[in-house]
């Protein structure tokens, strides 16, 4: 039935990397061994853990002493495996954050995943950005609008149209069947974050669009059709810049539903803070536009956006990193934690910076230039915490057992698992 | 008609809610794995009928399992479990017989290593080496006990029989002579999707490809899929899974085209211990606690239900079993939660985000002087 070539190879493989294991488990290089080698152990601690637990099993009621001296074995083994194991991770990731954690016990199927980790690649990350950017590109763009500053409505509209445009892009590229996207507009349902996502990115989108060809009528002449509707665009922008405002604020935000309304264990368990987050990322960047795009008597709304959008973003991210337990690990760990930290750094530089340098147009632009890169940085280190989370069956598992135990010990019931669980 | 209370969570007939009229009572699994052979049938029986494709022709080195997981290219997946403890019954013949780990610590951690080209995304993952060698000990939320007493199984291991991921041609102890024979059990259990009362899959589809069948199963139409993906992550068993050419998500259908014919799913037709029941869900529920109640009585008593109570955290399962150990050693999760329980929290908390956020946009505008 199954091919010869790479059945065998793999089981080489397999075999050698068993043997290439470490000292201190027994080598095992000929499948000859399979059965024998159980007198031709291959250390001195081998060989003690083999006659204790001969002597244990010879002497069923000396079990209780065997097991306590089996502990200690049983310890050393444990901390050499772990020794393998960071090995192993360091090789290959070239972090060493890992070696502080301590190993959570609970058991699973062969140390695999039990969820599927999200399929969804970097462009659902980066969308996260654009939309966010999008939306509060939007909101600075009739801010500006509303109050008289034509340099943060002309930067707001056509960062806001390059970014929703991107964002679809992104969106549709993700799916495993581009050419179906419009699937999506058969329903709405809202107990599907992608579904209400899908409309308000359907309302705002046409209305950001609109919002900056607008923009065009300036350079429109003044006479003849094109003329005439240079006049009709500025009000025509107006409101489409008024609307696409106003669902600027459910763009930013749904994503955190979005995120959080799955089984992906750090996400689901950060869905309080995941849209005060995302909120706080979307104002941070469009002022960081506002910072880059207006001249600095123009630009200090964008400041006080940048401060209140840095706000959010750093508490929120605060809270997932501590209050979620064990579920707040891979929001500091690795390539997620790294990321979260560094645009923790940059939103920090960024307000300082705006809030230092509002006299000066370089330090403003490079302030704005921060903050948009941590909003990047922040959107890529929440999705990829979560994927994380995703790939270890040890998120999955821990939580949930602590909370069967809770209920079982809590409630004073037997180990029964017919027990309502607490909501 | 206003949606039940319990739509999004609590005991639901989910049929009726999806709003069929005189709907047939709610059909699904009853999958006893302490009468599972391993014989895969089911997997192939399965295959065979709903045309689903290869999922890759490989070895993992974990037991005699090469499926690895439930995935879009395989709907039924026989997970084997081998364990240094007595099988059920301690009759007397067992009584004085050298106990021993019989599954090596340093192959479960190499076989949690591999993992297999499905063609499916995510597919088969590879493990966590360390989590793979604990299992060989079993772990401390053991209902007998055994291990809890005996927790060095796992390093025992290696001066027994070496298991490299292929269990040897003869009994345990034959070849090594009494001294070094080893006592140990098989698990096998027949995974399958759950169809959930509160399918989180079926909820988060945002093309409505994902439908509730009046059978009371979860089923994807492949002519809606768009690929969107979403259903993977909502997913709390991890069992909805993509297949890479084709870009669609695909699961068990608890075969909708035999139901609709009065015919068995063809993976409870191949069966043949019986340890996959089809029927109406009540009455399985009915055999199933009975049947946890005759191997109660006969000394099996870490036989337990998993799936089957309306009140859990997806509503109960359409497809549920019987286990001999905690779900988690079969790689299920011990207390699964459909997602959507917290949506109208999560939703509470998105509109206070806006909110905010539109409000910290009118103080930048309005509050300052520059």
């Amino acid at each position: 039935m199954t091919p010869p070539g790479p059945v065998g190879d793999r089981f080489r493989r397999f075999r050698e990397r068993l043997a290439a294991e470490g000292d201190d488990r027994p080598q095992v290089s000929d499948e000859r061994r399979s059965t024998a080698s159980g007198t031709a152990a291959t250390s001195g601690e081998e060989l003690a853990s083999g006659a204790v637990a001969t002597s244990g099993g010879d002497h069923p009621n000396d079990r209780g002493t065997a097991a306590s001296s089996r502990r200690g074995d049983l310890t050393a083994r444990r901390s050499t495996e772990a020794g393998g194991r960071q090995g192993r991770r360091g090789r290959r990731r070239g972090g060493g954050e890992e070696l502080r954690v301590p190993e959570a016990e609970f058991t699973s199927y062969y140390g695999r995943p039990i969820l599927k980790g999200p399929v969804w690649k970097w462009d659902i990350a980066a969308y996260l950005f654009t939309g966010g950017l999008a939306a509060g590109s939007s909101l600075l763009a009739a801010g500006g609008q509303l109050t008289g500053r034509p340099a943060l409505r002309r930067a707001g509209r056509v960062t806001a149209l390059a970014a929703v445009s991107a964002s679809a892009v992104f969106l549709v590229k993700d799916l495993g069947r581009p050419a179906r996207f419009h699937h999506m507009l058969r329903v709405a349902k809202p107990t599907s974050p992608m579904s209400m996502g899908t409309w308000i990115l359907t309302a705002y989108g046409p209305a950001a669009g609109v919002a900056a060809i607008a923009e065009a009528a300036g350079v429109l002449p003044r006479h003849g059709l094109l003329g005439l509707a240079g006049r009709a665009l500025p009000p025509i922008g107006h409101a489409a810049g008024l609307l696409a405002a106003g669902t600027a604020p459910a763009l930013a935000t749904y994503t955190g539903v979005l995120l959080a309304d799955t089984a992906v264990p750090s996400w689901h368990e950060a869905y309080p803070e995941l849209p005060v987050i995302f909120a706080g990322s979307a104002l941070a960047s469009g002022a960081g536009v506002g910072l880059l795009a207006a001249p600095p008597a123009q630009a200090g709304p964008a400041r006080r956006m940048a401060v209140a959008g840095a706000a959010l973003e750093l508490y929120g991210a605060h809270r997932v990193e501590t209050r979620l337990g064990l579920l707040s690990e891979p929001y500091r760990l690795g390539r997620p934690g790294r990321l979260l930290r560094a645009g923790r750094l940059l939103t920090a530089g960024g307000v300082a910076g705006a809030l230092l340098g509002r006299r000066s147009r370089v330090v403003g632009a490079l302030s704005g230039t921060a903050l948009l890169a941590a909003s990047v940085l922040t959107r890529f280190g929440i999705f990829y915490g979560g994927v994380a989370s995703a790939r270890d069956p040890r998120y999955t598992v821990v939580p949930q057992r602590e909370r069967v135990e809770a209920r079982r010990t809590g409630m004073d019931l037997p180990s029964d698992r017919a027990v309502p669980p607490a909501v | 008609m206003l949606p039940d209370p319990n739509s999004l969570y609590g005991p639901l007939d989910p049929a009726p809610d999806a709003g069929y009229e005189n709907a047939p009572p709610r059909m699904g699994f009853f999958t006893d794995t302490s009468v599972c052979i391993g014989c895969k049938a089911c997997e192939v029986a399965c295959k065979e009928w709903n045309g689903v494709p290869e999922s890759g022709l490989d070895l993992l080195g974990m037991s005699y399992d090469n499926t690895g997981a439930l995935t879009a290219n395989s709907w039924r997946h026989v997970a084997f479990i081998e364990q240094p403890r007595p099988a059920g019954h301690r009759t007397p013949p067992f009584a004085g017989t050298p106990t021993d780990g019989s599954v090596s610590a340093a192959s479960a951690a190499a076989a949690a290593g591999t993992s297999e080209r499905t063609g499916t995304d995510p597919g088969v993952p590879t493990g966590t080496p360390s989590a793979a060698a604990r299992m060989a000990g079993g772990g401390p939320a053991d209902v007998l006990g055994a291990i809890a007493a005996d927790p060095t199984a796992a390093g025992r291991g290696d001066a027994g029989p070496q298991f490299l991921g292929m269990p040897g041609a003869q009994p345990p102890g034959r070849g090594t002579g009494v001294e070094e024979r080893t006592d140990f059990r098989w698990l096998m259990m027949s995974d399958v999707c759950k169809h959930c009362t509160h399918a989180a899959c079926l909820d988060v589809c945002p093309t409505g490809s994902l439908f509730r069948t009046e059978f009371g199963t979860v089923v994807v139409q492949e002519d809606i899929c768009n690929g969107c993906g979403y259903c993977i992550s909502a997913c709390p068993y991890g069992v909805i899974d993509q297949r890479k050419d084709d870009g669609r998500a695909w699961k068990c259908t608890l075969c909708y085209d035999r139901l609709g014919a009065g015919m068995t799913p063809a993976c409870a037709q191949a069966c043949p211990t019986e340890s996959i029941q089809y029927g109406p869900l009540d009455e399985l529920r009915e055999r199933a606690a009975a049947r946890v109640a005759t191997l109660h009585e006969r000394g099996v008593p870490e036989a337990r239900l998993y799936g089957h109570d309306p009140n859990d955290g997806v509503g109960g399962d359409g497809a549920f079993f019987l286990l001999l150990d905690e779900p988690e050693v079969y790689g299920l999760p011990p207390d699964p939660v459909v997602t959507t329980r917290d949506l109208p929290k999560m939703w509470k908390r998105a509109g206070l985000a806006a909110l905010a956020m539109a409000a910290a946009t009118v103080a930048a505008f309005v509050g300052g002087s520059s």
